[in-house]
């Protein structure tokens, strides 16, 4: 019998190939994905920007003439003074802004007092009924806005009869619109703080509940109030149908009104509303970021 | 740790002295659990009064009565002599520190601390100069502008502490505080507690689960069972002589061993054992043995095979190690001897049980005790109980 012994494996040469490989590969890897996350932006950040600079496009040029202006713009600026001298024309656009301006106001200051406290007690006291109070918060949102209108027409009559038929009123069926936005960023500010430890903390030290919601609660859910406020404000200037339908001016019928005779001038207070938008939420989000962000960790 | 014992804490503090405190026949239900079932407590003055049970005996419903987070069914709570039965928290004047991490997350320590004075009417200067001092008395003065979330658990709950003190409560309830701790920092505040409770001599009512962290801050300990107090003693009266079977199994370790009783004596394993007031005088009894009473030594081929036993297993732990043995009839039983001769043991090895006169307590006899698979003794058996 004849042992056969095989020579040992050669060792495999660690040469530069086997290293250099993979890093080729995990570069190129790195730069396709690097690239489509670029196209998605780019993509995503043209379905957004795209028709804003069609609209800004279209309120410094006459669209026959294809002349540069800026007067649509000026006509913003001296909105007032426009609609003392043309009031037929730009009187509806006007009153719409400044209902706008006093609705945003009622509604965010309607659902804040109405919520916070509400949702705080619950939390506190009666956990059993946050059930019900997310079906009741989100209620307004499976219902269609033609529907409510049918519902709320006879309310509003009362309404009117009641106090006036100023459009402002419209804040009640404003509150009961951002509901379900509100009830949602309140509900997830609430659900990050231990409610319960820090208020009986805030008890035990000598706090009354008014102390308790004012000092504790609120300011540890700050950015959560803030985001409810700020889906207020965006809901309040863009509602068209309601304040429609139940024949009140707001900032939306306004421009839908001037759209008939100045659509320039439309165009133009829909992307200053729009801007006001942005700017409110880059504000209110630096607002929001309070002290404990710029402490840092 | 050492103690500390000369006062360092606040002025206005160290003058303030501890107030008496009485529950009277507390009742609590929730729904048909009766929480609280005619609870009676007493604290003197400047006392630690340590409530110790299983989960849902009542303990924590009892001091969340006192703090007033809960209302009592019936029944009165003095404090200095007053009903505050219908006072409402918030005008209790007793400072309190939670299981959970209570800071408030927007303010630093130092506003934490002053948040109870700035309520109180103190001006902003006064409200840093004390916030200081305590923040001082617990150790924390360099991280007074620290956020909550700068701050580790040990350092949230010191600071806790040092804002239920300032504002100078009558009493202070301490809510398991440390259970949220790691071990190393839980011994460490614990002692660091009871050093400044004894520094500023508050009336204190903690609340713990851990009977090792009640034995060891606690003037005196009351075990709580079903909404009642069992017994309250203090921590080597509860130990070395437990009133009933339960507080018994729960404080510490034992092993139910059967014997028979005569007179102030029972026999177990063939020892005379001095037995506690309260056990039965005659008849077959269980006696409940500490582990610090049974020694087991090499076997000997002459001794009484009822006392030969085999160890199952052995641990160590520091000063002193424990050794589990089973004997011929199935009952496991719990040895604390000094390391040295726990590690002189080895496992599986054959050894011979002996008793020491410790005065144990014995109870009516209980079925399974001697038998095959014999129990360590209840909750206390994994020396922590749940919470």
């Amino acid at each position: 019998m004849t042992a056969v012994t095989q020579p040992p494996p050669a060792p495999r040469p660690a040469g530069p190939t086997l290293t250099v490989r993979p890093q080729q590969l995990r570069r190129r890897r790195r730069r396709k994905q690097s690239v489509m996350r670029w196209v998605v932006i780019a993509v995503v950040m043209a379905f957004f920007v795209i028709p804003l600079l069609s609209m800004l496009y279209f309120s410094v040029r006459f669209p026959l003439s294809g002349k540069w202006t800026g007067q649509a713009w000026s006509d913003i600026i001296h909105l007032g003074s426009l609609a003392a001298n043309d009031p037929a024309n730009y009187g509806q656009l006007w009153d719409g802004l400044r209902n706008s301006g006093i609705l945003v106001l009622l509604t965010v200051l309607i659902m804040v007092v109405l919520l916070v406290p509400t949702m705080t007690w619950i939390r506190l006291r009666v956990r059993w009924l946050s059930r019900v109070m997310e079906f009741i918060c989100l209620l307004p949102l499976t219902i269609p806005a033609i529907v409510l209108v049918v519902g709320l027409g006879p309310v509003y009559r009362i309404v009117s009869n009641m106090l006036s038929t100023n459009a402002i009123w419209l804040c009640f069926v404003y509150v009961v619109l951002v509901l379900p936005f509100a009830y949602r960023a309140l509900d997830a500010g609430l659900g990050a703080i231990d409610v319960v430890t820090l208020s009986e903390a805030a008890r035990s030290l000598g706090a009354s509940w008014v102390t308790v919601m004012w000092r504790v609660v609120l300011p540890n859910i700050r950015s959560a109030v803030v985001s409810a406020c700020f889906i207020s404000i965006a809901l309040v200037l863009g509602e068209f149908t309601i304040a429609e339908l139940l024949a009140r001016n707001n900032l939306q019928t306004g421009i839908f009104l001037v759209s008939q005779s100045d659509g320039q001038l439309a165009v133009t207070m829909s992307l200053v509303a729009l801007l006001v938008a942005f700017v409110l939420l880059l504000v209110l989000s630096l607002f929001s970021g309070g002290r404990r962000s710029r402490e840092g960790a | 740790m050492t103690i500390r014992t000369e006062p360092v804490g606040p002025p206005d503090l160290r003058a303030k002295r501890g107030v008496p405190v009485e529950l009277r026949s507390l009742r609590r239900s929730f729904g048909d659990v009766h929480a609280l079932d005619d609870m009676d407590l007493s604290i003197a003055p400047g006392e630690l009064v340590v409530l110790l049970g299983p989960s849902g005996c009542g303990k924590t419903t009892a001091l969340r009565v006192l703090a007033g987070l809960e209302d009592a069914d019936s029944g009165q709570i003095l404090v200095d002599g007053r009903d505050v039965s219908g006072v409402p928290t918030s005008r209790r004047d007793m400072g309190m520190v939670f299981q959970a991490y209570s800071l408030f997350p927007h303010m630093t320590a130092r506003e934490n601390v002053a948040f109870g004075l700035r309520l109180r009417g103190k001006g902003s200067a006064e409200r840093r100069r004390i916030a200081g001092e305590y923040l001082e008395l617990v150790g924390l003065s360099a991280q007074a502008d620290r956020f909550a979330h700068q701050m580790s658990g040990g350092q949230q709950q010191r600071v806790a502490l040092a804002r239920a003190l300032a504002i100078r409560p009558q009493v202070l309830l301490l809510d398991e505080p440390l259970s949220a701790l790691d071990a190393k920092v839980r011994v460490q505040l614990r002692d660091e507690i009871r050093r400044i409770q004894l520094e500023v001599g508050i009336t204190t009512l903690f609340v713990t689960h851990d009977q090792e962290e009640a034995l060891a801050v606690a003037d005196r300990v009351g075990v709580m069972w079903q909404g009642r107090i069992e017994q309250i003693a203090s921590p080597q009266e509860m130990y070395s002589r437990p009133a009933s079977a339960f507080v018994a199994e729960f404080i510490g370790l034992s092993t139910p061993l059967p014997g028979t009783s005569s007179g102030a004596a029972a026999t177990v394993l063939g020892s005379r054992m001095p037995l506690l007031p309260g056990s039965p005088e005659s008849g077959p009894v269980t006696v409940l043995i500490r582990p610090e009473a049974i020694r087991l030594a090499p076997a000997d081929p002459a001794d009484d095979p009822a006392v030969a036993a085999t160890v199952l297993a052995t641990s160590f732990l520091g000063a002193h190690g424990r050794a589990q043995a089973r004997l011929a009839d199935g009952t496991v039983l719990t040895a604390q001897m000094s390391s040295a001769e726990v590690s002189a043991l080895a496992v599986g090895e054959r050894v011979t049980v002996r008793l020491e006169p410790v005065p144990s307590l014995a109870i009516p006899p209980r079925a399974g005790t001697g038998s095959a698979g014999g129990t360590q003794a209840g909750p206390a058996a994994t020396g922590r109980a749940g919470s």
